[in-house]
């Protein structure tokens, strides 16, 4: 079966971005595969390079971009929302004139399109933090 | 777009217009599958009934009117909107007063609406 996950909690607060991951995980482990994942609203700051987490908790940033290593899974950030949380790739920093690249490398940064492309190639999309 | 037909999306609408939460992203989403000619369909349920308050003015906050946007909602053909009949009574929410039109559904109403669609998310 063809998922694709919508994560729509924050990286900062509660667990929802690593129950993303840990489903991810889960899905891909059952033979799945996992079409896209699609970070908006407050889910947009997981893409956060310079994200430092406590060592003693699980990092969101890692989780994902381990996953992203090993299965080559495509994790968008929807660009509205991640441009509002200073969230820039380089090509987004050049655009708009800012000094810092600030996301991920394991991420990519795209419009809502490729939300609605997912749900129509997509058996499920399950929804964190809605 | 992805290589297979059109499925019947659910946008599920459960959070408050203003303040925290997801109520301006999921009327983005929405949008965006009606620019891409899915067919859309749209619950407010639970706190979400709140975005459907006949009057509202988001100018005090400095931020656009919920009702003003939905009430745009039919020019982009999304036309199927409900509403969760016990929510709305919970506020003393009319709904033939909401921005748009609007159809209440009861409990079975809502889960018949989640068995016909195809996706569901969840804002």
């Amino acid at each position: 079966m063809i998922y694709s996950l919508l994560v729509l909690s924050s990286p900062a607060e509660g667990s929802g971005v690593l129950s993303a991951a840990r489903f991810a995980e889960a899905v891909l482990a059952r033979g799945h595969r996992i079409h896209r994942v699609f970070f908006l609203d407050n889910g947009a700051a997981s893409g956060a390079a310079t994200a430092v987490y406590p060592q003693d908790e699980d990092s969101p940033i890692a989780a994902w971009a381990a996953l992203a290593e090993r299965h080559a899974l495509d994790l968008v950030l929807c660009v509205t929302s991640a441009l509002r949380r200073g969230m820039l790739d380089a090509g987004e920093a050049a655009r708009h004139e800012r000094d810092a690249v600030t996301v991920h490398p394991a991420f990519s940064i795209s419009g809502l399109g490729q939300l609605i492309d997912a749900c129509a190639a997509s058996d499920r999309v399950i929804t964190f933090g809605g | 777009m992805g290589e297979t037909a059109s499925k019947r999306l659910l946008f599920v609408m459960r959070h408050a217009p203003y303040g925290a939460g997801p109520a301006r992203a999921g009327l983005d989403a929405a949008l965006a599958a009606a620019a891409f000619d899915q067919p859309v369909d749209l619950l407010f349920m639970g706190d979400g009934v709140l975005q459907l308050l006949p009057q509202q003015d988001g100018a005090a906050l400095g931020v656009k009117t919920r009702g003003k946007q939905l009430a745009a909602l039919p020019l982009y053909d999304i036309e199927h909107v409900y509403v969760d009949a016990q929510a709305a009574a919970r506020y003393a929410l009319d709904v033939t007063q909401a921005p748009l039109p609007a159809q209440a559904l009861d409990a079975d109403g809502m889960a018949q609406l989640l068995q016909d669609c195809d996706l569901l998310l969840g804002f």
